[in-house]
């Protein structure tokens, strides 16, 4: 749920990153943290179990800039992963503009990742909004590890990019294709923005 | 729960808000009061400066309500309206508003809970009058966007640039 403040001229939006347990969410978080010019992030908050395991989100707050006058923030949450949290996963969806899906590449996780990608379609649609209208972008996580552990992109594409949205393959420890991801999805919210404004 | 509907919150809102905060921290003699939207967003605050990041306690803030929420409903309530959180020298009074929005007020020993709570429930009615207002004014008279794209490319490009 985008705020636009017409007072101190700021635009808000949500980002959540969607996807199984241990696909790479909070690490795509983590990386852009370390990435960003200091003055541009705020503090990240990772609410996590003892071992780390995401427990109720990750929050990191990015400035974006000034996009036609509005200093225009983004605000990427990550959701728990693991199926049993599923309680919590729909609380950090409540409100989300654009939706980044983070699957994970090896072979033996596709299940995993159909099964999240439906997850996301239902708890979604709990809260009235269609998959299909949603700003969403998959990225198929650690592409780097041994080609016979991984589908590649074209399968990946196949298996879970029915609605043929941006996709990106990415390795997320070592930043390769984080900033396209986010890229992608900035543009697309802020399209969606722009639109749903009276002109 | 509403849907993902957008908010614009204009001027004229935006101080009869901060209005009506300033008249709580004055009655309550609490120390700060913020407005934070159900999806983790600040809308307003107002009296002492924050010592803390206000976007981070923002996000908390919902996730607390929303968990405080989902708990509610598993004992048969359809909600907790509001939660206190008690500490040694600082405390927080936490309150829903028109089930969109949470009403925080942060107070010391310079006042009672028990007043700050007298004080939050006028609050929360008169708020939730400005809010239904807002709402019920949907889109209406509101300032056009400019279009967003121009020069969000640059900006990302800045922001990931080496």
């Amino acid at each position: 749920m985008s705020l636009v403040n017409f007072t101190s001229r700021e635009i808000t939006c949500k980002i959540v990153y969607y996807g199984p347990g241990r696909s790479g969410k909070t690490t795509n978080l983590q990386y852009i943290y370390g990435r960003v010019p200091e003055d541009r992030r705020g503090r990240m908050v990772s609410l996590a179990t003892q071992t780390d395991r995401t427990l109720f989100f990750d929050f990191l707050p990015l400035e974006l800039g000034s996009i036609s006058g509005f200093t225009t923030r983004f605000q990427l949450y990550t959701v728990p992963g693991q199926v049993y949290y599923n309680a919590t996963r729909k609380l950090v969806l409540q409100g989300a503009d654009g939706v980044v899906f983070v699957a994970d590449s090896q072979i033996r996780q596709l299940d995993e990742n159909i099964e999240s990608l439906q997850n996301l379609q239902a708890n979604l649609l709990e809260q009235g909004i269609d998959v299909r209208t949603i700003p969403l972008v998959l990225q198929y996580n650690k592409q780097d590890l041994p080609s016979d552990l991984i589908l590649q992109v074209a399968d990946l594409e196949e298996q879970l990019n029915f609605r043929m949205v941006p996709a990106f393959g990415a390795s997320a420890v070592v930043g390769k294709g984080l900033f396209e991801t986010l890229r992608a999805i900035s543009e697309r919210v802020l399209r969606k923005l722009s639109e749903a404004q009276p002109a | 729960m509403t849907g993902a509907g957008s908010w614009s919150l204009g001027e004229q809102d935006h101080r009869r808000i901060t209005e009506q905060l300033n008249d709580l921290l004055r009655e309550s003699n609490a120390r700060c009061a913020l407005l934070v939207d159900r999806t983790g967003q600040l809308l307003a605050n107002a009296g002492d400066q924050l010592q803390f990041d206000p976007t981070s306690f923002a996000s908390l803030t919902a996730a607390d309500f929303s968990a405080n929420d989902q708990l509610a409903k598993m004992i048969g309530e359809p909600e907790f309206a509001s939660l206190f959180h008690q500490g040694e020298k600082e405390s927080m009074y936490l309150a829903d508003v028109a089930r969109r929005v949470i009403l925080v007020v942060l107070f010391d020993q310079r006042t009672t809970v028990g007043l700050v709570r007298l004080r939050v429930k006028q609050a929360v009615g008169d708020l939730a009058k400005l809010f239904e207002e807002m709402f019920q004014r949907g889109a209406d008279g509101k300032p056009a966007l400019p279009s967003l794209l121009e020069g969000a490319d640059d900006e990302i490009d800045k922001l990931f640039g080496d």
